[in-house]
């Protein structure tokens, strides 16, 4: 399993979690097990989010690796000028 | 963490400042810019804009327009799909008005006609009956549950509750008890701030050449900072395939994030299509101002709690931004990057989003972050005076550091924080006597940076030199960076090497030049490129001694015997296997293709000296230092140049950029008479300092340097300027009746 950190105005769909656990090994498992275990989250995920993977941040990765002891940030997607 | 274990540390061209590629095709006007092309049988398309900041339109009749000789087609957004979602449809939106004006400026109607002077004429015979209704161009009037709605249906799933629907997302981040951390403080200070929507004020305006036949087929050129990224809109807005669309990149007359997207592209293409010519759109500047994408406005409540000793023990911030019609990112951008600085147990930022009566905001290098972390900083130095302690000790004592688990929630790997503060104290600037009216501010300041998908192709040419194509538009010299870094991997001169931004048919997809991203990414799929093509050299060199390929090793620009046992052969130079390499099996060339991740966040410091005429409230900027971390500065003189490029801009948005709307809602300052940004004698020379932390997800370490440099001086200027003048300024840009206000309430 792996702790994935939820930011605070996502938490009305964790049931006010700031930390979840899901079975994953890459970004695109984390996302997809969040949608299936936390519905409330796909919009979120729909309109785009990056994700900190042992303090690098992942735009859009979807293979990027992550291991049960990882530190796991769910973002908003990354923009920049 | 290490990403690339193949760091390497000793160079011979990465450090150096060789001649700009680019340099004599500009001053001689040789470089080609978006409105420098021109096509046979081109038309001139210009666009009717509304007079009204909100209004429904009732109806549009073009039939007199229609009729006056010279005009070839007329185009309203019924021309364009019924696209029903995501970003493509919101930029069509904003550059052409469905059923309402949302903004003083927005287009309702384009025309192409054989000259400029037909198509304004033919403007004024487009009869358009609008319906005016009321507008909202602030912040808090637009929060108000009885606003105006100024554009329906954004509302998002967590915006907060009580508010109109001109509210639409919130996005909360931090960690820890702010109470607890409150409850430790020795003093608590509490303040809103505000900043005003300020405009790239890049010199080009948006210019493009366009043809797009009925079959679909067409061709664009146009300055942009991404090619790929305007073909992905307009194909998506005119319902075309991509690859049926070529866009070409021009020279760039700057873009500071505000050429990111789309703002006049998608009609030209339709205007052509319609009449079956070419059509070249130039904007003026009014156009740019009134009809471009500026920054947001925003408003922010900051609070702090600080120990007498000077720790910080809770951070706390509310952000409210506007960036006009239309949803933006900028909002959680700049929440995360509020108290991005510093090691904190509790800390929280939360960001509003609100939607009003103004053009659609565009990023504006680091996006978001410059405003919030004016008003941390601002915070954060009333403070330090509160308890009398130096503001650079408060800084280093409280600095975000490896281990520290950032305010936006990821563990900071190496970072260059510390370094960076204790650079600005040692410097003499920190430590030079000030005079009478004057006052010294600092500021810290900090953006992601990041990677993303890039495309690289390198080609050995058969005379043993080398061409690098890849595909982002060159805003900062990164065509001189991605040159130095091949020349340096692949061991030959730097004038042996031509890079080139290729359109988007000749290369692999490549993101947007934003994000600081070029000189990381590119770089980093250049190096790889490269290593690709001394693997095929040192294999042909293999064949011709007839050895084993592993037996070969490259130096120096040569393919070598890897030790004695391998055989006595002459080196092999780059020039001499690519001379042969039709006898070898064929031309050589690498290629890298990557989505990059691993770029480094990036901090940096601000250190200003300002002098203000308490009578007239002028402000002169007397001395300004920039300490930036680069993780490997590839070019120093680019590097140097973008921090102070950002720290100049930050200068006229600290001091006196600002959009201002009337009561009319319509924008009052659309030109550079009254919207003024700073010219080199209104400025010192501004000092740089580089840091050099290497960033451990790139192969020479470098990381992104193009957008930090704007984030501190908003702050560092307010703080010199509130040192200055006794009091605490809390609102941008701090233009002359501003600040004696200020000391006339003071003093009241």
């Amino acid at each position: 399993m792996v702790k994935v950190a939820i930011w605070g105005s996502l938490r009305s769909a964790t049931d006010g979690a700031a930390v979840v656990e899901v079975e994953a090994k890459n970004f695109k498992e984390v996302l997809d097990a969040l949608v299936r275990d936390y519905p409330g989250l796909e919009a979120q995920i729909e309109r785009g989010v990056s994700m900190a993977i042992d303090g690098v941040i992942f735009k859009e990765s979807w293979f990027a690796p992550v291991k049960p002891d990882s530190e796991v940030i769910l973002m908003p997607l990354m923009a920049g000028g | 963490m290490a990403l690339d274990q193949d760091q390497k540390r000793d160079f011979k061209i990465i450090g150096t400042r060789p001649l700009r590629p680019d340099g004599i095709d500009k001053v001689t006007g040789r470089a080609q810019y978006g409105a420098d092309q021109s096509a046979p049988g081109m038309l001139w398309a210009k666009m009717l804009r509304s007079p009204h900041a909100h209004a429904k339109i009732l109806s549009i009749d073009t039939s007199a327009a229609d009729a006056l000789p010279g005009v070839k087609a007329i185009i309203t957004a019924a021309d364009f799909g019924d696209m029903r979602k995501g970003e493509a449809m919101n930029v069509r939106d904003h550059i052409i008005a469905k059923d309402k004006a949302l903004y003083d400026g927005h287009g309702v109607a384009a025309v192409a006609a054989t000259s400029e002077t037909v198509a304004k004429a033919a403007l004024k015979l487009i009869k358009v009956d609008y319906e005016v209704l009321p507008h909202v161009t602030e912040i808090q009037a637009a929060m108000d549950p009885a606003a105006p709605v100024v554009n329906a249906g954004f509302v998002e799933e967590n915006a907060p509750k009580g508010y109109s629907e001109n509210v639409i997302s919130a996005y909360d981040f931090g960690h820890g008890d702010l109470k607890a951390g409150f409850a430790k403080a020795d003093k608590i200070v509490s303040r809103t701030l505000k900043t005003a929507a300020t405009h790239q004020g890049y010199i080009e305006p948006h210019a493009c050449l366009a043809s797009l036949g009925a079959d679909g087929r067409g061709e664009l050129w146009c300055c942009t900072q991404g090619q790929f990224y305007i073909r992905e809109l307009c194909a998506s807005i005119l319902g075309i395939e991509e690859s049926q669309l070529r866009v070409t990149a021009s020279e760039i007359g700057g873009g500071f994030g505000g050429k990111t997207t789309a703002f006049i592209e998608p009609v030209a293409l339709a205007l052509s299509r319609k009449a079956g010519h070419p059509v070249k759109m130039v904007l003026d500047r009014e156009e740019v101002f009134k009809a471009s994408g500026p920054t947001v406005s925003s408003e922010i409540d900051v609070k702090i709690g600080m120990t007498k000793d000077g720790r910080i023990t809770a951070g706390e911030a509310e952000l409210r931004y506007q960036g006009g019609a239309f949803p933006n990112m900028t909002n959680w951008l700049g929440a995360q990057c509020a108290f991005a600085a510093y090691d904190l147990e509790a800390v929280r930022a939360n960001a509003i989003n609100v939607l009003t009566n103004r053009p659609k905001q565009a990023a504006y290098r680091a996006p978001g972050a410059p405003m919030a972390i004016y008003a941390v900083e601002a915070v954060v130095d009333e403070l330090c005076i509160e308890f009398g302690l130096d503001p650079l000790d408060v800084r280093l004592k409280n600095a975000a550091r490896k281990g520290t688990k950032a305010s936006y929630g990821p563990t900071f790997d190496d970072i260059g924080l510390v370094a960076t503060l204790e650079a600005a104290k040692a410097h003499p600037h920190y430590n030079t006597p000030l005079g009478e009216n004057q006052g010294r501010g600092l500021s810290c300041g900090f953006w992601f940076n990041f990677g993303g998908n890039t495309s690289v192709s390198m080609n050995i040419n058969f005379d043993g030199t080398v061409s690098v194509t890849e595909g982002n538009p060159d805003i900062g010299g990164s065509r001189a960076s991605i040159s130095m870094m091949a020349a340096e991997e692949l061991g030959i001169p730097y004038e042996k090497v031509r890079t080139i931004v290729a359109d988007t048919n000749s290369i692999g997809q490549n993101d947007v030049t934003d994000g600081s991203r070029v000189t990381f990414a590119v770089g980093l799929a250049t190096i790889k490129a490269a290593r690709g093509a001394i693997k095929e050299m040192c294999k042909r060199a293999a064949q011709t001694w007839g050895i084993d390929e592993d037996a070969v090793v490259w130096e120096d620009g040569h393919a070598k015997p890897a030790g004695p046992n391998a055989g006595g052969f002459e080196p092999l130079s780059l020039a001499k296997i690519a001379r042969k390499s039709p006898n070898t099996g064929g031309p050589i060339s690498g290629h890298h293709e990557v989505n990059a991740e691993g770029a480094g966040v990036s901090f940096g410091v601000h250190l200003v000296d300002v002098e203000v005429d308490k009578e007239t409230g002028f402000t002169k900027v007397l001395r300004y230092t920039v300490f930036q971390d680069a993780g490997k500065a590839i070019h120093p003189d680019y590097v140097e140049g973008q921090m102070q490029g950002g720290a100049v801009q930050g200068i006229g948005w600290a001091l006196n950029e600002e959009y201002i709307y009337g009561e009319d809602g319509k924008l009052q300052n659309a030109g550079f008479l009254d919207y003024r940004v700073p010219v080199a004698s209104d400025l010192p020379k501004i000092d740089t300092v580089i840091l050099e932390i290497p960033n451990p997800g790139h192969p020479y370490g470098v990381r992104g340097v193009g957008e930090t440099s704007i984030v501190p001086p908003l702050a560092a200027i307010s703080n010199a300027v509130s040192h200055c003048i006794g009091v605490r300024m809390d609102e941008l840009p701090m233009s002359p009746p501003r600040i004696l206000k200020a000391i006339k309430n003071a003093g009241d």
